[in-house]
């Protein structure tokens, strides 16, 4: 494992319904009262099986429903310098995995083996004192987050400086503004220098100009090889950070792959619609006795069904139907409607080769081409339909029959530019721009 | 946990690893039954433990009017009451030193004792926020606690000499050496006790109702407002069982000269308080595994 940095291996996490946070503290009395009954319970056991001539199960205890697993059967490597997402709904395992790769609880079975110094950062200010001020709490969460105290004192300035709070260095964190105090939380966050770093939904704090120096010092601490393993809702910045994630639903990884087509996996779970739907029996198709629709997807240049698309890439609408009547001028064309509902374009089929013709028997594949750097990012459902216009006759009218996701990868070459703030629209087109300069006005 | 550093490379504060240097594996897994120590990591977050203490005692008089005075007036207070109550109305005994002293010498390694055993009890659930947040050995959370009251120890501990000194009984002998090795063992002691009773209460918060009372039963089973000389003999040895027996009496031995050299009680206390510190530190580091989950 000589460029792995974090391998998990079949880890997991059974939690006992009961005892598990708030709820957690039991009484001493019920510990002793079960301490004097366990050997009762082993008596009856036994006798119960010394009754039923049987083998009493022995796997009770995980089937129990006094157990829950929040994680179970997670395997995954990190290669080192790779920034890995994970994703997932909330309650999903994610938080719990987390908190055993920081060491903070321990599995219940697997193993995982870490290369490297680990820091992680799983709330905003840890160990922050109210009672205690900015340069105080400096030290104390940069000691608990994992530095050495002579690292501190050299980095100090920068901290104070990197949150902007120089003014305020000596005063309790308790009379800080929030902003402020998020501010210094993350400066000290941010001058860690382990070799690989646990972020928790840190990001989720702080204005938007603040989320983004954050996220570029991400991608600072990327460019020096470290590697970092990066919880978040934010799918945004799952796709602009990370060149892989992996989707945890259920306590278990549902996707790991490209952090695009993850992302896409995640946001498509939410959404009833998929990337593909296929009408295997032919009477419950949507059809009419001319024609019937067999299967719709979304699919990128080479054929595969892609959930989500980069921003820059063409992606295909394909659409498989039968003419089960000969002599008929039949159109395909959809609809794309973005998440608001606002239908984006309607376009038919154009092709010279079917346009106007009439269709044969058969079943025809067609495909309708969507450019890249044309769509804004986000969700996208499609609508088609098959019709002759002449006179005007629809055949199938398939609302919402599949959809996909536009991502967006912060590529500069995209119509973003240089910019990496949010843009708005329904669109996003790369345009043609030029600029002409003429002589200076005169004084 | 069973986190165990295979390659035991220490990494030079602050400095990022080149590449090529060889890096630290740590393997996570389920531990079961009884794990071990592991002093080395301790040592290892021997600066952690430094700010937890710093924090406590940073905190600690923060916001108050009398600031470090409070580590004098507690003592001080009490062995005002004390003399009042024991020494003029019921005529304790006091070994032949003036009952004034006689309360101060042993109230001073009490209260720290008593405040170090409060504090560690409390210490894991009162940290709830750094064990989920964050990994450190955690029994550096009652140790830092424990440590963190030696400022007010030291201080309230001149105020002592000064008493010892007004009072004309201050003579320089060997015999103070054994100041050192005593207030060692009052933190050993507090230190055990707060090892078990830190973890049982992350799980049975019955444990934050019962220390004030333990406190308070301790208080009069250790030879404070009373000499130890009052017990019958094969009782007076069982009764140095309690380690801060021997602890108040050496004081008093040491700074008073009344009573007996530490022997065999002084042992015996020792015994009692090793004791209790493996046998907490085992504990702790069993119900460790869970803290995160229960807190």
């Amino acid at each position: 494992m000589a460029d792995i940095a974090v391998k998990v291996h079949d880890l997991g996490k059974r939690y006992e319904i009961g005892t598990r946070r708030n709820g957690g503290a039991t009484m001493l009395r019920e510990a002793l009262s079960d301490t004097l009954k366990a050997p009762l319970t082993k008596l009856a056991s036994l006798a119960r099986r010394l009754r039923s001539h049987g083998p009493v199960p022995t796997a009770v205890s995980s089937v129990s429903p006094r157990h829950i697993w929040a994680l179970r059967n997670v395997s995954f490597e990190v290669p080192r310098g790779e920034i890995i997402g994970i994703i997932g709904p909330n309650g999903a395992g994610k938080s719990t995995l987390l908190k055993i790769l920081s060491r903070i609880t321990e599995p219940s079975e697997g193993r995982v083996e870490i290369r490297g110094r680990v820091g992680s950062l799983l709330e905003i200010g840890t160990g922050f004192h109210p009672e205690l001020t900015g340069r105080e709490n400096a030290y104390l969460s940069g000691a608990l987050l994992g530095m050495r105290k002579a690292e501190i004192d050299r980095k100090l300035d920068e901290i104070i400086a990197f949150a902007e709070i120089e003014k305020f260095a000596d005063t309790p964190v308790k009379h800080y503004s929030s902003g402020m105090y998020v501010r210094l939380a993350f400066a000290v966050a941010a001058h860690l220098e382990p070799e690989i770093l646990i972020v928790d939904e840190v990001l989720a704090v702080g204005d938007v100009a603040f989320q983004r120096k954050c996220l570029n010092k991400m991608e600072d601490v990327r460019q020096h090889g470290r590697t970092i393993l990066f919880v978040s809702h934010n799918m945004q910045a799952i796709t602009r950070l990370c060149t892989r994630a992996i989707l945890i639903s259920h306590g278990g990884i549902q996707h790991d792959g490209s952090a695009a087509e993850t992302a896409g996996k995640y946001l498509m779970a939410n959404v009833k619609t998929s990337a593909e739907r296929v009408w295997s029996e032919p009477l419950s198709a949507p059809g009419d006795r001319v024609a019937r629709l067999r299967k719709v997807r979304v699919r990128d240049e080479s054929g595969c069904t892609v959930d989500a698309i980069d921003i820059r890439r063409t992606v295909g609408i394909e659409m498989v139907f039968e003419v089960l009547e000969d002599g008929h001028a039949l159109i395909p064309a959809l609809e794309l409607y973005n998440e608001a509902g606002t239908c984006v374009f309607l376009t038919s089929d154009l092709d010279p080769v079917s346009r106007g013709k009439s269709r044969q028997r058969a079943t025809v594949t067609t495909v309708a081409w969507i450019p890249g750097n044309l769509l804004s990012e986000g969700l996208f459902l499609v609508t088609v339909f098959l019709s002759t216009i002449r006179p005007l006759k629809s055949h199938f009218h398939q609302r919402d029959a599949v959809a996909f996701h536009v991502v967006d990868s912060f590529a500069p070459d995209s119509a973003r530019g240089d910019w990496d703030g949010p843009i708005p629209g329904v669109v996003r087109p790369l345009l043609r721009w030029t600029n002409q300069a003429t002589e200076a006005p005169g004084p | 946990m069973a986190n165990d550093v295979t390659e035991g490379v220490a990494i030079v504060g602050g400095i990022p690893p080149a590449p090529t240097q060889p890096l630290v594996t740590t393997v996570i897994e389920p531990s079961r039954g009884w794990v071990p120590l592991k002093v080395s990591e301790l040592w290892e977050y021997r600066e952690v433990l430094y700010f937890l203490i710093w924090r406590d005692i940073k905190v600690r008089y923060r916001q108050t009017l009398l600031g470090a005075a409070w580590a004098i007036v507690q003592p001080f207070m009490t062995m005002i009451v004390f003399t009042v109550f024991f020494g003029r109305l019921a005529k304790m005994p006091s070994d032949g030193a003036p009952y004034a002293l006689f309360a101060l010498a042993a109230l001073v390694p009490w209260t720290f004792f008593a405040n170090g055993l409060t504090q560690s009890a409390n210490s894991l659930v009162h940290s709830g926020h750094l064990i989920t947040k964050v990994y450190f050995p955690r029994i550096l959370v009652p140790m830092g606690r424990v440590l963190s009251g030696l400022p007010d120890l030291g201080l309230s501990f001149l105020v002592l000499l000064g008493m010892v000194r007004w009072y004309g009984l201050l003579e320089i002998r060997g015999r103070l050496l054994w100041l050192p090795a005593l207030a060692f063992l009052v933190f050993i002691t507090a230190f055990g006790v707060g090892l078990w009773l830190s973890a049982l209460n992350v799980r049975y918060r019955d444990i934050q109702h019962a220390v004030p009372f333990l406190a308070q039963i301790w208080l009069f089973a250790t030879p404070i407002a009373y000499p130890s000389s009052l017990l019958p003999e094969p009782w007076r040895t069982i009764y140095s069982l309690n380690p801060l027996v021997g602890v108040v009496e050496g004081f008093r031995w040491a700074l008073l000269g009344s009573g007996h050299a530490p022997g065999l009680s002084l042992a015996f206390s020792t015994l009692a308080a090793v004791l209790l510190l493996v046998t907490g530190a085992y504990v702790f580091r069993r119900i460790e595994r869970t803290f995160a989950d229960v807190v």
